[in-house]
């Protein structure tokens, strides 16, 4: 109690306070440009950092890591691009309310659940943490394992009508998860001899790809504001903050949810997000409207992905086994200010322990009131045209992927993931399902693995495991059944909504995406034929269940009668070869010299801006990228213009 | 007569600017930015010991120059390694730290592997050391009782048959233990916790692992050390690591065990991959057609480093209690250590076959 209070009165200092709210600042700004994670912000603390006093260095390293998954809300909502891995749900609902003209509406009610979600994190940390080394020790491989699973199961959820198409999509992303090294063995799958791709798939690729670019490029195809509507702005704010207090009990028990699930090492703040947000649809009374803009679809995951980073501070602090991205950045400054994680933490330090959480609560707070104070102006972005705004998004696109490996690689597999994710848009296909399956690869096969080498098949016997296996059933279950009982007492109103999402069609964009599954699926097969059974055991398990479920799919399509209907993606499809032209072009010439050349001339003759307009944001993008390249030392590809160019700017300055 | 002694003297100027010129490129400098490639992530251990060691080369080297660290994580260190490899200016700009999963897949022969230590000198190379422990449910209390693990299969979280606990599982099977591999642990601290969670028997961490998060366990009982890997001394003979001299190395375990000297190829390899794993764990190295007074500059400046009580106390804490080699000295070992002979290539090959079913 005592270390509780000083370590509050610490805090409250001039000196912590002002590190702290730099913390903040920097976490929002690394935050919002995606791509930037807690490597750039370290790399930007780190002068300050290095020989500080701990406890003042650990509330600045604090401040950065609490406010990445707030910062990250404004790319999400505003442009439909993932500021980080853990908001990529925050997109599904986010992005929608902005082309309604309610970004000022999503963007205040994120902030306020972010904040809430936050403070709960901070809550749970402070209390958990005194008691949680058995409990975080009682999960293990096995009910890791079991988690996973958990995380799959919310497929079904965010597949809508057709569950098949969920499940291919799932096993797709869990097929290509599986690219690289075999957990249990180390040997290479998938790799086609490519180098790039012996270190499996990044998941920011992945990300920007299934679901940015998509949304990008049909917005180009269209060619107006993101946002349509600009009159709904004026009460956005206010409407909410009304939206969350609403939903209370919804951001409570995401926050719980959130805050938890980071507190076990190894399941990652990139599910989270997912999880809450099926959570959202299977509590809804009415789920219509997700994915086409519902508030609740901005709440949830936005709650849980702030309490996630608090809870992922566990694992952390009491086992010094990072539980998330940041939290492994928040790792590595501990070390640096010469403090070691671990049992220690809590028995003859805990007065740093509380000076982490309550810095942890601050940063939130402040971050989230920043943001909010910004809310307005920025979201004014959505009403400019967005031929406009296109230059700006593809650079920060490119950008964000290219820092994943720093190689071409990074842009050719954009490109490609950009090319499915179009179809699957246009096709209707549930991208999230792809995406879960993508990011729970590694753990379900290597949790799998590992629980039948420590315990051998009696491992589904343990307590925690049956308990999981247990939630996943009622989540399966209990949805149905409430639906039906719903059914019986309003029927009207439902079957319209039924009949609605009844109407059958299919497309060659569905034939496109079954073909490309089933040919990588017997592809896959071929390749992993002869390997151990080790390497091969899950993918197979993948390639199942892409394999059989394709053939549902077709089934449903001969069985039932659909309307054929034309597709109209070619606009959208010439667009990714535009892109793979130009992706080459900045590689080749330089980022930054294409980025000007390539934003002047698409400002000028395709947006038909002015001269003078065009000239200002392509050098203000300039500005943008050489400051942030020699402040926060990020790489860009240097091509054949940039070292001339750099020199010469060097020469100036 | 003015005009003349104007004349004169301006040649005079120009003549001493000219002879100053060259003299001036001549004592080439060390540039005012080194950029230091760390072919791994953020936070991990060889990003902690750079960013460790960077302010101190700062304060070291002459001129004060600013090192940036940048980080090019994939492929286990072999992407940002490779990289270098390609793309390192010989101007005294970049450098490189490694680790030894930067130098066991050059060992291997793994086939991402693009560079060569032929293009690049050692700056310094620090060691650390290694311990193994296990569960006290099995009633050991020292290595001395070590033939009680006679029969008990001791399940080991692993990161991969190639990684840095290559020798280690070299010198399980010379103690003839029954070692059951788990792999696909995501680090040392995640197999640490599988231990801690019961789930492993037996575990291994280095040296700044193991005293951070090991000795509270072994303090509550709930972990028994065995016996550390010990560390290379001067003579190039493995004696007792300084960080733990109570615990006999796996050379005094085997001669009690077995009453003699481990020999063989299998020891020869355990030797090999030691010294490359533990003994230039972390190395710095500098492109070898940088100008030589600039290496000679990086080398007075990090031996002034190696003198500077401060950093001798603080790496105390971040490295351990090992000598760091630098020099000529850190040149030869390294090269003895990463030589792996034909012979010893197919015996490993073959030994991570039929072990690991690993095919190189």
């Amino acid at each position: 109690m005592i270390e509780f209070l000083s370590a509050l009165d610490q805090i409250m200092s001039v000196a912590h306070l002002a590190y702290l709210i730099t913390g903040v600042l920097v976490g929002l700004v690394v935050g919002i440009i995606p791509g930037l994670g807690g490597i750039a912000g370290m790399s930007l603390l780190l002068p300050f950092l290095y020989g500080m006093e701990p406890s003042v260095g650990l509330g600045m390293l604090m401040g950065l890591v609490a406010v990445i998954p707030t910062g990250d809300t404004f790319t999400s909502v505003l442009m439909g691009i993932p500021g980080s891995s853990s908001s990529q749900a925050t997109v599904m609902d986010g992005f929608p309310l902005a082309k309604k003209g309610q970004a000022a509406r999503a963007l205040s009610a994120a902030f306020l659940s972010s904040m809430i979600g936050g403070v709960v994190g901070a809550i749970v940390l402070s209390v958990f943490i005194l008691v949680a080394r058995p409990i975080v020790l009682a999960f293990s491989s096995a009910e890791l394992f079991m988690l996973t699973l958990l995380g799959l199961s919310v497929v079904a959820a965010l597949s809508g009508a057709n569950v098949f198409k969920g499940l291919a999509a799932c096993g797709f992303g869990l097929l290509i998860g599986a690219i690289g090294g075999a957990p249990a063995t180390g040997e290479f799958r998938f790799t086609l001899g490519i180098d790039y791709l012996y270190d499996g798939v990044p998941l920011v690729v992945v990300g920007l790809g299934i679901f940015a670019l998509p949304e990008i490029i049909s917005l180009l195809v269209q060619n107006r504001a993101i946002a349509s509507s600009p009159n709904k702005l004026g009460h956005g704010l206010k409407q909410g903050f009304k939206d969350v207090f609403a939903n209370l009990p919804l951001v409570g028990k995401s926050s719980v949810f959130g805050s938890l699930i980071g507190a076990i090492p190894g399941l990652g703040g990139s599910v989270v997000d997912w999880m809450t947000y099926s959570f959202a649809i299977n509590s809804s009374k009415d789920t219509s409207q997700f994915g086409k803009g519902e508030i609740r679809g901005v709440i949830a995951p936005e709650s849980a992905n702030n309490a996630c980073a608090s809870g992922s501070m566990i694992p952390t602090i009491l086992f010094g086994v990072p539980g998330s991205g940041s939290a492994a950045v928040f790792l590595g400054g501990m070390l640096l200010l010469g403090i070691q994680p671990g049992v220690s933490m809590i028995s003859t330090h805990l007065d740093l322990t509380y000076t982490i959480i309550w810095s942890l609560a601050l940063a939130n707070i402040l971050g989230a009131m920043f943001c909010i104070l910004f809310t307005r102006p920025i979201s004014l972005l959505t009403y400019i045209k967005f031929s406009v705004l296109t230059p700006i998004i593809l650079t920060l696109i490119l950008f964000a992927a290219y820092q994943a490996t720093r190689s071409l690689g990074d842009f050719l597999l954009l490109g490609v993931v950009a090319a499915i994710g179009v179809m699957m848009k246009g096709a209707n296909w549930p991208r999230p399902a792809f995406l879960i399956g993508f990011v729970l690869s590694s753990g379900a096969e290597n949790y799998f693995f590992q629980s039948i080498q420590f315990y051998g098949y009696s491992w589904f016997t343990r307590p925690g495991v049956i308990i999981i296996a247990a939630l996943i059933i009622v989540g399966f279950v209990l949805p149905p059944i409430l639906k039906k009982k719903k059914l019986k007492e309003k029927p009207e109103q439902l079957k319209d909504e039924n009949e609605d999402t009844h109407v059958k069609t299919v497309s060659w964009a569905d034939w496109a995406i079954i073909a490309t599954l089933a040919i990588s699926g017997t592809y896959a097969l071929i390749d992993i034929w002869d390997s151990s059974t080790l390497t091969k055991a899950f993918p197979i398990i993948a390639i199942a269940i892409v394999l059989l479920s394709v053939i549902m799919v077709i089934r449903g399509y001969i069985k039932e009668p659909h309307k054929k209907i034309a597709a109209s993606l070619t606009p959208n499809l010439v667009y990714i070869l535009g892109f793979f032209v130009i992706a080459y072009c900045y590689y080749l010439f330089g980022f930054i010299s294409t980025t000007f050349v390539f934003s002047l001339l698409f400002l000028r003759f395709i947006a038909a801006a002015t001269y003078v307009k065009s000239t200002t944001i392509a050098v203000c993008l300039v500005i943008f990228l050489v400051t942030i390249g020699k402040v926060m030392n990020v790489d860009f590809p240097e091509g054949i213009f940039d070292p001339y160019l750099l020199g010469t700017i060097n020469r100036f300055i | 007569m003015k005009k003349i002694s104007k004349i004169i003297g301006a040649s005079v100027l120009t003549f001493g600017c000219l002879m100053a010129l060259p003299a001036k490129t001549l004592a080439a400098e060390v540039p005012s930015t080194i950029n230091w490639t760390i072919p791994f992530g953020v936070g991990g251990g060889t990003d902690v010991w750079a960013r460790f060691i960077a302010p101190n080369l700062t304060k070291n080297i002459s001129g004060n120059p600013t090192v940036v660290i940048k980080n090019q994580p994939g492929g286990g260190s072999i992407t940002g390694t490779n990289l270098f490899y390609k793309r390192a200016k010989g101007n005294g700009e970049d450098i490189l730290g490694t680790s030894a999963s930067t130098l066991f897949p050059f060992m291997l022969g793994d086939q991402r592997v693009r560079y060569n230590f032929d293009k690049w000198i050692p700056l310094m190379a620090s060691p650390t050391g290694g311990v193994v422990y296990i569960q006290p449910e099995f009633g050991v209390s020292s290595a001395d009782d070590i033939a009680k693990l006679d029969g008990v299969t001791l399940p080991f979280g692993s990161q991969s048959p190639t990684g840095l606990e290559l020798p280690v599982f070299l010198a399980f099977e010379m103690l003839d233990l029954d070692i059951k591999p788990v792999f696909g642990m995501k680090s040392r601290g995640a197999g640490r916790l599988a231990f801690e969670r019961g789930e492993a028997k037996i575990d291994f961490q280095t040296s700044s692992a193991y005293m951070n998060s090991v000795v509270d366990l072994v303090q509550n009982n709930k972990a028994v050390p065995l016996f550390s890997l010990g560390i290379l001394n001067n003579e190039g003979n493995i004696v007792r690591d300084p960080a733990f001299p109570d615990l006999p190395t796996f050379e005094e375990v085997y001669a009690k065990k077995f009453g003699k000297a481990p020999s063989g190829m299998e020891y020869k390899a355990y030797r090999k991959f030691l010294a490359a794993g533990f003994a230039f764990q972390k190395v710095i190295f500098i492109p070898a057609d940088t100008p030589s007074d600039i290496i000679s500059e990086y080398q007075k400046g990090i031996q002034k480093m190696l003198k500077d009580p401060a950093f001798i106390k603080d790496s105390k804490v971040q490295i351990g209690p090992y000598q760091n080699v630098m020099g000529i000295d850190a040149a030869q070992y390294l090269n003895d250590a990463i030589t792996v002979s034909p012979e010893m290539y197919s015996w490993i090959s073959n030994w991570l076959k039929t072990k690991f079913d690993y095919n190189l």
